[in-house]
């Protein structure tokens, strides 16, 4: 076979730009899981309102206040998706997904899978469903940087740091501190956190606006890249779901590592035979779930 | 009784606890004085488990009056309610598997003045000490039950629920405990003390009030114990 040493590292190099997304996403639902025993349907879909807080904030924020020359940063956008999403998060658990505490995890699932729907509708009534491209990207994280072995953007280069910075500054945070000894103990048992005088109640509301709040900073980091659409979360979550399966549901370091080896077997997959790209992951998804149902990094139960 | 009544620490009247469908608790009332040292005596199912979990705010839902120091409790969050100064060890001991013996030690959030320093924690369990940058689920039984009662005498709580904490240890970790309860005791704890049989605390309570089928069906003082035993192990199955 034709394969040189530089296509499978280009591709390699693509699958872990694609992985760094799967790692980030699949953080995010894991910090819920563990936490608020929801799979958060809505994930993809705030991940979408991220990537259009940074377009919207970009092309239309200027206007809207009467500035045209205003333009919402790519740095700026970074910040301010993940608040305003966050934000959004606290607002949908305390409004929404705490009042179904009590009952079965498939009402969180069912509810939040009804507002990823509608919020995927409304965007897909407004603005165009082949994708909008962001024009935002900092002149600084333009051109190619030589990687010795090939030519690689800058801008990937930079999704690929800043995004495994942020996924091993979560773990760091939950594992070996003591914010994170809380978030640890409300994953086992919140019951007996809230009676050593913890407020898991708030605990709960934060860590699902940390965690949508990661899923727009991930939004941000993909409008350069992909187009800006309102179903590029709802492509993206399948995906991220099955890589959430391979993990095991609920593994901090699972997930991260599941997320970026998935997206580089992606990569490989895409060299070697290129039409089992899109469906190698969830091949393997099913031959994890046969062999060992918890997932890689999950915990039998 | 004694004659000079302490300060009241806990006063339950007319309590009634529930779990879904089923109600545990049917009306209970006690009183526990400042300093007091009170076990909850009764067989498996009795509801001294549920009387525990009912001041610290855990049932499902409770109705009636739970006041700590005069402050009503029945309709306050639980983290609340610990904040007015109460610790609370569980049966299964709670040690949590994914953090260390040393966060798990400083997991519970300082509640009242005064809470044993860290150093006076290791002194006290040496053992923990050695072992602190262990999981918690790594220690034996009884090391267990040391760390689950450390942490909240860490956190300076005046009023403790301890459930069934000698149970399944060793006697000689049992011994342990039992002069670890005579320490608090002399510090001014005020302790409530879940357990099976009138036994391990037979020197050192106060009262042992007698709970069957979720009411209090007895109450015996320290001076009537002796005269007690034949009824006690009547209603204790023994």
């Amino acid at each position: 076979m034709g394969m040189s040493f530089q296509t499978v590292m280009s591709q390699v190099m693509l699958g872990l730009n694609n992985g760094v997304f799967y790692a980030i996403l699949s953080l995010g639902l894991a910090v819920i899981f563990g936490l608020l025993n929801i799979v958060n349907f809505v994930h993809g879909a705030l991940y979408m309102l991220g990537a259009y807080v940074a377009l919207l904030g970009f092309n239309q924020l200027g206007p809207l206040l009467g500035r045209p020359d205003f333009h919402l940063n790519y740095w700026a956008a970074l910040i301010v998706a993940p608040l305003v999403v966050g934000a959004l998060g606290v607002l949908i658990e305390k409004t929404m997904l705490r009042r179904l505490r009590k009952f079965d995890h498939l009402y969180g699932l069912l509810l939040t899978f009804g507002l990823a729907l509608i919020i995927q509708g409304v965007f897909t009534n407004y603005f165009n469903v082949s994708g909008d491209a962001y024009d935002g990207k900092p002149e600084v994280l333009s051109g190619v940087v030589d990687l010795g072995f090939m030519l690689f953007p800058r801008y990937r280069v930079w999704v690929i740091g800043i995004s495994l910075v942020v996924c091993f500054g979560t773990w760091f945070v939950i594992e070996r501190t003591k914010l994170g000894s809380y978030l640890r103990a409300g994953t086992e048992n919140p019951e007996l956190v809230k009676a050593f005088g913890i407020n898991v109640p708030l605990m709960i509301t934060l860590t699902y606006g940390f965690g949508v709040g990661l899923a727009a900073f991930a939004g941000v980091l993909a409008a350069p890249i992909y187009s800006v659409s309102p179903v590029m979360g709802s492509e993206m979550i399948i995906t991220v779901f099955a890589v959430v399966v391979i993990g095991g549901m609920g593994s901090i370091m699972g997930s991260i590592v599941t997320g970026l080896l998935l997206g580089m077997v992606e990569g490989f997959t895409k060299v070697v035979y290129a039409p089992a790209s899109g469906t190698v992951i969830f091949l393997i998804m099913v031959i994890v779930l046969l062999v060992k149902p918890a997932g890689l990094f999950g915990k039998e139960a | 009784m004694p004659e000079a009544t302490p300060p009241e620490m806990l006063r339950i009247s007319g309590l009634h606890a529930f779990y879904g469908e089923s109600h545990i608790l049917h009306g209970i009332d006690l009183v526990v004085g400042e300093g007091e040292l009170v076990t909850l005596l009764g067989r498996n199912g009795a509801g001294r488990t549920t009387i525990l979990k009912s001041i610290i705010g855990l049932v499902g839902s409770r109705t009636g009056s739970i006041q700590v120091r005069g402050v009503e409790t029945i309709a306050m969050p639980t983290h609340k309610i610990a904040h007015l100064g109460l610790g609370y060890c569980p049966e299964e001991r709670g040690i949590f598997s994914s953090l260390t013996v040393q966060e798990n030690l400083m997991l519970p959030v300082a509640v009242g003045p005064g809470g044993l320093s860290v150093a006076e924690i290791f002194e006290m369990f040496p053992n923990l000490l050695e072992r602190r940058g262990s999981m918690g689920t790594r220690l034996s039984g009884g090391e267990q039950q040391m760390l689950a009662m450390a942490r909240i005498l860490r956190t300076g709580a005046s009023l403790l629920l301890l459930d069934e904490i000698t149970e399944g240890l060793a006697p000689v970790i049992v011994q342990t405990l039992r002069q670890l309860m005579g320490q608090l005791k002399q510090r001014g704890f005020t302790i409530i003390l879940v357990e099976q049989n009138f036994h391990f605390a037979a020197d050192l309570a106060d009262r042992h009030y007698v709970i069957d089928r979720g009411t209090i069906a007895e109450m015996i003082t320290r001076e009537q114990l002796p005269a007690s035993t034949e009824k006690l192990n009547h209603y204790l199955g023994v």
